[in-house]
């Protein structure tokens, strides 16, 4: 079948994403720059058999996915920075609960309701960290219209490997912006179940300590008898004060994230095969500048190169560490006063590289002119390159 | 990564355009248009990008198309090499955007102090009231008219995607817009 080239936005390429993935429920309530994805899903899900439900608020429409998710479907909503502030709450209940479903953050300025139609990445920390506990997170980035297409089939692909919420971080500029998409043909487009239990219902236990990391989901009505709660729980889902029971929960939420890290993270990497001795990390919108400058760098003999995380929850650590190792000085560029930074910084050896910040919160993005002359400053400074 | 490596060049032929004016004058949806005619069927790359919020509401409005047949790394425009503006807020308000050698498009009534001696002129609103009956076709009108002046999107494409994109009813009248546009600017070629 030969592809479809279309010009979509970025946030209608995510609702094509999802659709493709799966997702046959949504439950949200519309905030700037996120509203598109909303309307996309009111229009195709009812035509696929699916079901879109406007929520009253977004604590509602947490719940609303996480209850969708446990009957049985692939469940997603969409939203911005004052609206997953709201969720943060149920979005505990999902990872404790261990419910497969998917978060669109469109990031723009904050705190509160901040600056609704600027772009910004001041929500990197709180895709990590945003709720209360023990937990780790997946959080995708993609930095391009193709890309979210890809990432959002991505998102709820890990969500059903892992059993785990997954959080995509679009922001404003890459949501409104449109570019060509390729449309893959369905049959090339790789599509993950959560695994089903085999075992007769008797022995059905919800959060089983199984070889994977990963229990089997069963759905309400399948015919196996189960209990979730907000509590801590043993593996049949029942509330435990038991310590050795409560370890096991809490590693079994951290140990199929971390374990799995290598696998659920990826880079693109831009100039970086000659060992480049100063290099740039940043990630989504932030990193087209970022490969721009790279370019005008090189044109100007500077050897440069750049690193993108695809996924900046979690890190594939070990590579990083690999990828930076010539980097004499790296310079991590980001939308908001500084938290990709301090990922970074705890991951790379200090002693060999030196961070540099390039930070702008202004509601405007980061200019490849800003990242260039940033480069040649550094450069100035010492390490001969 | 080896074909960034052979070029190096920051895309040598990138090729940037902002569409100006005010709120209304159907510019966010002439830039989508242009940025499908280009993308989806000359098969180039290309980004379409505007502003949000208030300001897009009245005011200046604008939407912005990077082309290039390599990749485009930065999706935002950074020195235009085509700036068409409806009104004289626009034009004075993106003039300095432009590249010294990019071209200026103006709508001649609306613009009357234009900024340099250098630039084209015509009456688009004018013209698409009095010859199509509609002002609202003064965007289709100016498509029309980079098209022929600047080749950066093919004849074929910006007629097939103009008669994709018109409301039901409004066909005939928005291929006749087009059309005009190509008319005057070749004449203003001679």
């Amino acid at each position: 079948m030969e592809k479809q080239v279309k010009l979509l936005q970025g946030n209608e390429a995510c609702v094509e994403g999802a659709v493709m993935a799966g997702v046959r429920f949504f439950g949200g309530y519309p905030i700037t720059p996120s509203t598109e994805i909303a309307e996309g899903m009111a229009r195709r899900l009812p035509l696929l058999g699916g079901r879109f439900m406007q929520m009253e608020d977004e604590i509602a429409s947490m719940a609303s996915i996480i209850g969708a998710s446990c009957a049985g479907a692939k469940s997603m909503t969409a939203t911005s920075g004052p609206g997953f502030s709201l969720m943060q709450e149920n979005l505990g209940y999902a990872y404790i609960t261990e419910t497969p479903c998917v978060i669109v953050n469109v990031q723009r300025g904050g705190p509160s309701t901040g600056l609704p139609t600027k772009v910004s990445q001041a929500d990197t920390m709180q895709a990590g960290f945003g709720t209360h506990g023990d937990y780790r997170a997946i959080a995708l980035a993609p930095s391009g219209v193709e890309e979210i297409l890809y990432q959002t089939i991505e998102a709820v692909n890990l969500s059903e490997m892992y059993r785990t919420p997954v959080v995509l971080l679009l922001d404003e500029v890459t949501a409104h912006m449109r570019e060509k998409v390729m449309i893959p043909s369905p049959e090339d487009v790789d599509v993950k179940q959560r695994r089903k239990p085999t075992v007769p219902p008797d022995w059905y236990k919800h959060f089983e300590i199984s070889p994977t990391g990963v229990s089997p989901m069963a759905a309400f009505g399948d015919g196996y008898r189960f209990n979730i709660t907000g509590l801590t729980h043993d593996q049949v889902g029942f509330p435990t004060a038991v310590s050795s029971e409560i370890v096991a929960m809490l590693d079994k939420l951290r140990d199929k994230i971390v374990k799995n890290a290598e696998d659920i993270c990826d880079y693109e990497l831009t100039e970086m095969d000659d060992d480049p001795k100063v290099a740039i990390v940043s990630y989504g919108i932030v990193a087209r500048a970022a490969k721009q400058a790279v370019m005008m760098a090189r044109d100007q003999r500077l050897k440069v190169g750049a690193v993108r995380p695809k996924t900046i929850w979690p890190l594939a650590v070990n590579r990083l560490r690999k990828l930076l190792k010539p980097v004499r000085k790296l310079i991590v560029a980001e939308l908001n006063q500084g938290q990709l930074i301090n990922m970074i910084k705890h991951h790379v050896d200090r002693r060999h590289t030196e961070i540099i910040p390039l930070q702008r919160y202004d509601g405007e993005l980061i200019t490849p002119a800003q990242i260039l002359n940033k480069i040649k400053e550094v450069k100035h400074h010492g390490t001969q390159v | 990564m080896n074909r960034a490596k052979e070029k190096h060049a920051v895309g040598s032929d990138r090729y940037e355009i902002r569409l100006s004016g005010s709120g209304g004058q159907g510019l966010i949806l002439a830039g989508v248009i242009l940025a499908q005619a280009i993308g989806t069927i000359d098969g180039k790359n290309v980004v379409q990008s505007q502003s949000y919020g208030p300001e897009a509401r009245g005011g200046a409005s604008r939407a912005d198309v990077v082309v290039s047949g390599d990749e485009i790394y930065y999706p935002k425009t950074m020195k235009l090499d085509l700036l068409l503006a409806l009104t004289q807020e626009a034009c004075d308000t993106y003039f300095r955007d432009m590249k010294e050698t990019g071209t200026l498009i103006v709508d001649s009534n609306m613009v009357t102090q234009p900024p340099t001696q250098i630039y084209h002129g015509f009456p688009f609103i004018q013209l698409a009231k009095e010859e199509i009956g509609i002002a609202m076709v003064a965007n289709v009108v100016s498509l029309g008219t980079i098209c022929e002046l600047t080749g950066i999107v093919s004849k074929k494409a910006l007629i097939e995607v103009v008669k994709m994109r018109a409301p039901r009813g409004t066909e005939e009248k928005n291929m006749k817009a087009l059309e005009l546009g190509f008319k005057i600017a070749k004449e203003a070629k001679k």
